[in-house]
C-alpha cells in the first residue's frame, strides 16, 4: 500500500512537471526574465550600443523633473486618450451597439456586428491608410467631402486641430467591438422568459434595459473596463500608423513616447525607466479596479446571472 | 375582472403551426385549464393573451375590446411563467414591487399592497432574500405574489405547480384554488397534469396539436371524451381503448363478440374506464397477468378474450393472484364507441357483453 501511495505521489509530481512545466518554463524566458532585466536597465544609462557606465535614478529623476515633454504633454494626452476612448466607444458604444443589435431581427443584428467587426479583422495598416484618407485636410478627404460637399460645412483638419479627438475615434471604432462581442453573448445567456416577465410586468425598453439587462450583465461589463482599460493603457499601434504621435507630441500617449525614446533616439536605460512605471501603474489600476468593481467574485464562478 | 375571447387565433412562426383557428371563450372570473400534451401549444396561447406573440391570425378580445394590438405592459395581465422567471438580482420584496413601479401609485401604497400580495400568498416573512435563496415552492408563491399584486383583470398560469413535488403540488393546487374564488379573477392554468386541471378547473379546455379537441367540466371530458385522443388523456390509470369491427349489430373485438346497441358498421373502438369494470361471476372469463398496488386501490390486468384490459377495484392489497381465473363484466352505459377513422365518439352507440 504504502508504495502505491509513493508511486501515486511520484506520478502527480511527474504529470506536474510535464504538463505545466512548458509552461513555466516560457512564461519564465518570455515574461519574468525580461522584467527582471527592464528593472536593471532602467537604473542604467544604457543607450543603444547597450553599454552603461553608471546604476542610479537619475532616470526616474528625469521623468518627474526635467522631462517636460512628458510631464506636461505624454501625460495628459495618455490620461484623456484612454479615458475618452473607454467612457465613449469601448463601454458605452460597446454596449449600446450589443443591445441595438440583440434587440433588433437576429439577421440584421448579426449584419451590423459584421460591420463593427470589419475593421478588427482588416490589417491595421489597410485601416489606418483608411483613417488617412477619411482625415485628409482637402476636399478630396472623406470627412471633407461629406461635410463640406454635403453640408456646406467648413474644411476641416481634424488632425490639426483635434488631434486627440482623432485617434480616440480610431481606436474606438476598433475598440468598441470586443465589448459588442462580449457582452452580445451576455445578453443572449439572459433567459428569454425575464424579458417576457418585465414586459407584462409593465416595463417599457428602457426600464427593462436599466433593470433587467444591465444588472444581468454587470460582470462581463466590469470585465471589458478593466480589460479595456489596461489594453489601451499600453496600445499605440494605430496611433503610432496615424498620426505618429503627431502633430508635434500631440498624441504621443505614454507607450508610444516610450517607444520612440527607447527605438528611435537609442535611450534604452530611460525608456526601461518610463516602462517599469508603466508596468506599475498597470497593476495598480488593475489592482484598484479589482476592488472596486469585486473582480474577485467574478473569476470565482460564472457570474453572467440567470437563475 | 375580464371575459376574454379569442376568435379564429392562429399563431405559427414558418412553417411550424403552433396554434390553428382556435375560438374560445373565457367568463368573467371563471377558472379554465388548458390542458393537452408537451408541444400543444398551451404556452402559446398564454403568451399570445399576455402580449408577448402577436396572433397571425384571428382576434383577442378583453370585455368585447380587440387587444391584438395592445402592448404588453398595457394589458394589465398577470402571469406565472413555468420556470417563475423571477429577477435573479431583485429581493422579494423588489421582485413583488416591480411590477407596481410601472403604475401610479404613491410609494407607501406600493409597499402596502405588497405586503399584503406577499402575506396572501404566504411569502411576508422572506421579503428580503434572493430567488436563490427560495426554494421551488416558495419561488412560485413569490411569483404568483407579483402576479397578483398589480390587480390583473387576467391571471396566466403556466403549468405553475409542475416543479413541485407531490404533497406541495396538492396543498398549492387548492391555495391556488381558493385565493382564485377570492379574488374572482378570470384565470387560465396551463397544465399536461390531467389531475390539476380536473380539480381545480371550472372547465377544461383540451388541445392536441395547436387545435381544440373538447371544451367542457371536469365530468363532461371524463365522462363523454368526445374523441379517442382525449378518451385516452383523460383519466388514470388510462381508459381501456380496443378497436374492432362492428358488423350486423355485432362488435368483433379480438376473438370476442359484443354486441352492439345503436347503429355503427366498419372501424370502432370502444373503451371503458378501467375504475367501471368489476369482477363478476359469469361474466367475461380471463386471468390476471399483473397487479399494481395503487394506494386505495388496486390495477390489475386481466388477459381476455377482449385482450389486455385494465380492471380498477378499490382495497389497498391485491387479493387476487397473478395467474387466477377471473370473469370481468361492465354496464354497457359505461362504454364510449368511437369511430376509428374519424376517433369522433359515436355518441349513441354502447357495447354490451354477451350474457
Ligand atoms: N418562438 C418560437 N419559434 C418557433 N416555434 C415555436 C416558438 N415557440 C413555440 N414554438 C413551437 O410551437 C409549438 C407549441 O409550443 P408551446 O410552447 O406553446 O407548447 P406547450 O404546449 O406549451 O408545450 P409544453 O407543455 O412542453 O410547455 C411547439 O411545436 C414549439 O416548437
Ligand atoms: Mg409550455
Amino acid at each position: 500500500m504504502a508504495g502505491n501511495i509513493r508511486a501515486t505521489q511520484a506520478r502527480q509530481r511527474a504529470n506536474f512537471v510535464i504538463f505545466l512545466g512548458p509552461a513555466i518554463l516560457l512564461l519564465f524566458l518570455f515574461y519574468v526574465a525580461p522584467v527582471i532585466v527592464n528593472i536593471f536597465i532602467a537604473f542604467t544609462d544604457m543607450g543603444s550600443d547597450l553599454k552603461w557606465t553608471e546604476i542610479s535614478t537619475e532616470n526616474f529623476e528625469r521623468m518627474a523633473r526635467k522631462d517636460r515633454i512628458l510631464t506636461h504633454t505624454v501625460i495628459p494626452v495618455t490620461f484623456f486618450f484612454v479615458l475618452g476612448t473607454l467612457a465613449v466607444f469601448n463601454v458605452t458604444f460597446g454596449l449600446i451597439l450589443a443591445l441595438v443589435t440583440t434587440s433588433v431581427q437576429a439577421r440584421s443584428g448579426a449584419f451590423f456586428r459584421a460591420i463593427w467587426l470589419l475593421p478588427r479583422m482588416s490589417p491595421s495598416v489597410v485601416y489606418a491608410l483608411l483613417w488617412a484618407w477619411v482625415i485628409t485636410p482637402t476636399d478630396y478627404g472623406l470627412l471633407n467631402q461629406v461635410a463640406n460637399g454635403l453640408f456646406g460645412l467648413p474644411l476641416t483638419d481634424l488632425m490639426g486641430n483635434n488631434p486627440v479627438f482623432l485617434i480616440i475615434l480610431v481606436n474606438g471604432f476598433i475598440g468598441a467591438s470586443l465589448g459588442m462581442i462580449i457582452l452580445t453573448s451576455a445578453i443572449r445567456s439572459i433567459p428569454e422568459h425575464l424579458f417576457h416577465a418585465a414586459r407584462v410586468d409593465g416595463a417599457g425598453g428602457w426600464s427593462i434595459v436599466r433593470h433587467i439587462t444591465l444588472p444581468a450583465i454587470r460582470w462581463p461589463l466590469s470585465f471589458i473596463t478593466v480589460y479595456q482599460t489596461l489594453s489601451l493603457l499600453v496600445s499605440f499601434e494605430y496611433i503610432w500608423l496615424v498620426t505618429d504621435g503627431g502633430p508635434f507630441y500631440d498624441t504621443t500617449v505614454y507607450a508610444l513616447y516610450v517607444y520612440k525614446r527607447a527605438f528611435f533616439d537609442g535611450q534604452y536605460g530611460y525608456g526601461a525607466a518610463m516602462a517599469l512605471v508603466l508596468v506599475i501603474v498597470g497593476i495598480v489600476v488593475a489592482l484598484m479596479l479589482w476592488r472596486f468593481l469585486d473582480m474577485q467574485r467574478l473569476m470565482q464562478e460564472p457570474r453572467i446571472e440567470v437563475n | 375582472m375580464a371575459r376574454v375571447e379569442l376568435n379564429n387565433v392562429r399563431k405559427a412562426w414558418g412553417e411550424t403551426v403552433a396554434v390553428d383557428d382556435l375560438t374560445l371563450t373565457i367568463e368573467h372570473g371563471e377558472l379554465v385549464s388548458i390542458l393537452g400534451p408537451s408541444g400543444c401549444g398551451k404556452s402559446t396561447i398564454l403568451l399570445m393573451l399576455a402580449g408577448i406573440y402577436a396572433p397571425t391570425e384571428g382576434e383577442l378580445r378583453f370585455d368585447g375590446q380587440v387587444v391584438n394590438e395592445v402592448e404588453a405592459k398595457d394589458r394589465n395581465v398577470g402571469i406565472v411563467f413555468q420556470s417563475y422567471a423571477l429577477y435573479p438580482h431583485m429581493s422579494v420584496r423588489q421582485n413583488i414591487m416591480f411590477p407596481m413601479r410601472f403604475k401610479q401609485v404613491p410609494a407607501n401604497e406600493a409597499s402596502r399592497l405588497v405586503e399584503e400580495a406577499a402575506d396572501l400568498v404566504r411569502v411576508g416573512d422572506l421579503l428580503e432574500r434572493r430567488p436563490s435563496q427560495l426554494s421551488g415552492g416558495q419561488q412560485q408563491r413569490v411569483a404568483l405574489a407579483r402576479a397578483l399584486v398589480k390587480e390583473p383583470q387576467l391571471l396566466l398560469l403556466d403549468e405553475p405547480l409542475s416543479n413541485l413535488d407531490a404533497t406541495l403540488r396538492m396543498t398549492m393546487r387548492s391555495e391556488i384554488k381558493s385565493l382564485q374564488a377570492k379574488l374572482g379573477i378570470t384565470t387560465i392554468l396551463v397544465t399536461h397534469d390531467q389531475l390539476e386541471a380536473t380539480t381545480m378547473a371550472d372547465r377544461i379546455v383540451c388541445m392536441k396539436a395547436g387545435r381544440i379537441e373538447q371544451v367542457g367540466t371536469p365530468d363532461d371530458l371524463y365522462s363523454r371524451p368526445s374523441s379517442l385522443f382525449v378518451a385516452g388523456f383523460i383519466g388514470a390509470p388510462p381508459i381501456n381503448l380496443l378497436p374492432g369491427k362492428a358488423v350486423d349489430g355485432k362488435l368483433n373485438v379480438n376473438d370476442f363478440s359484443l354486441t352492439c346497441e345503436g347503429a355503427a358498421a366498419g372501424d370502432v373502438t370502444v373503451g371503458i374506464r378501467p375504475e367501471r369494470i368489476s369482477f363478476a361471476e359469469g361474466g367475461i372469463p380471463g386471468t390476471i397477468d399483473q397487479t399494481e398496488p395503487m394506494g386505495r386501490e388496486t390495477l390489475y390486468v386481466v388477459s381476455c378474450p377482449l385482450g389486455s384490459i385494465r380492471v380498477l377495484e378499490a382495497g389497498s392489497k391485491a387479493h387476487r393472484r397473478i395467474g387466477e381465473a377471473v370473469a370481468i363484466s361492465f354496464d354497457p352505459s359505461d362504454t364510449l364507441v368511437y369511430d376509428s377513422r374519424t376517433e369522433a365518439l359515436l355518441g349513441d352507440v354502447r357495447a354490451r357483453a354477451p350474457s
